[in-house]
């Protein structure tokens, strides 16, 4: 799936790395707590989450991932845009709740990927 | 090659800026995906429990052909019954940091998972010091 298909699906408003969204994801998680972000290495390209702080940008960056999206019309403060743009990630924030937002992406085909190193 | 950091205990915000340069001082030295990201992994694991439970410390960072170790060092409260703090789930970050996104009780068992070693040394009241190797053959 492109970024562009998420955006359309999810009626999503692109925070930053608008000329990124043509960029190919095979999956993604939903979570708002880091540590079980950061406890399965797949190869997930996309964070969904209600969390809008720095350490959720760091996260995705050292999972090698390519987007976040922030649920129920969650806005990160500028700064935390600005951090997600310098390391070339794609912002997107949804009206969705969590729940409904991941659902529409799954059965979309965006599924939540092989464990790799298990 | 070594790197220093001192990590910022006042600061959330900066919370892993450390372990985002150490990803791309690996990056540049080329070595591959996979050991970066368990690096980057564990390293910020460590740097995060730094901030949030020991208000702060230094890393260092010591990459040599064979492997690339890191070692944490703070003088926070220390961990009392390391055992315990290992297992999965355990964690006694208060509400404010859930709120955070962090204290499921992961961090050190992720810790453990990415690295080829990991060895805790804590003194109630002194500090903790934790030093983790990953590997490169
Ligand atoms: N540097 C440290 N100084 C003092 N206590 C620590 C330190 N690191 C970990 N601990 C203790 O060990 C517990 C478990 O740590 P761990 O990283 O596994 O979980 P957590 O930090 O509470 O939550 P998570 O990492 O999932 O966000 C912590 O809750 C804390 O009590
Ligand atoms: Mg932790």
């Amino acid at each position: 799936m492109k970024i562009r298909e998420i955006v359309e699906l999810l009626e999503a408003d692109v925070l930053c790395g608008a000329d990124r969204l043509e960029s190919e994801v095979h999956s993604a998680c939903g979570s708002d707590m880091m540590s079980d972000v950061l406890a399965f290495v797949k190869d997930q390209a996309v964070l969904l989450t209600g969390l809008v702080n720095a350490q959720v940008v760091r996260t995705a960056e050292m999972m090698d991932m390519r987007c976040i999206v922030f649920v129920r019309g969650k806005m990160p403060p500028p700064d935390v845009i600005e951090l997600a743009d310098d390391s070339g990630l794609v912002l997107l924030s949804c009206r969705e709740r969590m729940y409904v937002a991941c659902g529409r992406l799954y059965t979309h085909g965006l599924t939540g990927g092989g464990v790799v190193g298990e | 090659m070594t790197l220093h950091y001192d990590i910022d205990g006042e600061n959330f915000q900066t919370a892993g800026e450390a372990s985002a340069n150490v990803k791309k001082v690996l990056r540049q030295l080329g070595i591959s995906t996979d050991i970066i990201r368990r690096v980057a992994i564990a390293m910020y694991e460590g740097e995060i429990n730094m901030v949030i439970h020991a208000n702060g410390g230094v890393a260092d960072v010591a990459i040599t052909p064979d492997r690339i170790e890191m070692t944490l060092e703070d003088s926070g409260n220390g961990i009392p019954d390391i055992a315990l703090a290992m297992q999965e789930g355990y964690s006694t970050a208060p509400e404010n940091v859930h709120e955070l996104g962090f204290g499921a009780g992961m961090g050190l068992p992720n810790m453990k998972k990415y690295t080829d070693e990991m060895k805790i040394e804590s003194t109630v009241g002194v500090g903790t010091k934790v030093f983790m190797a990953v590997n490169l053959k």
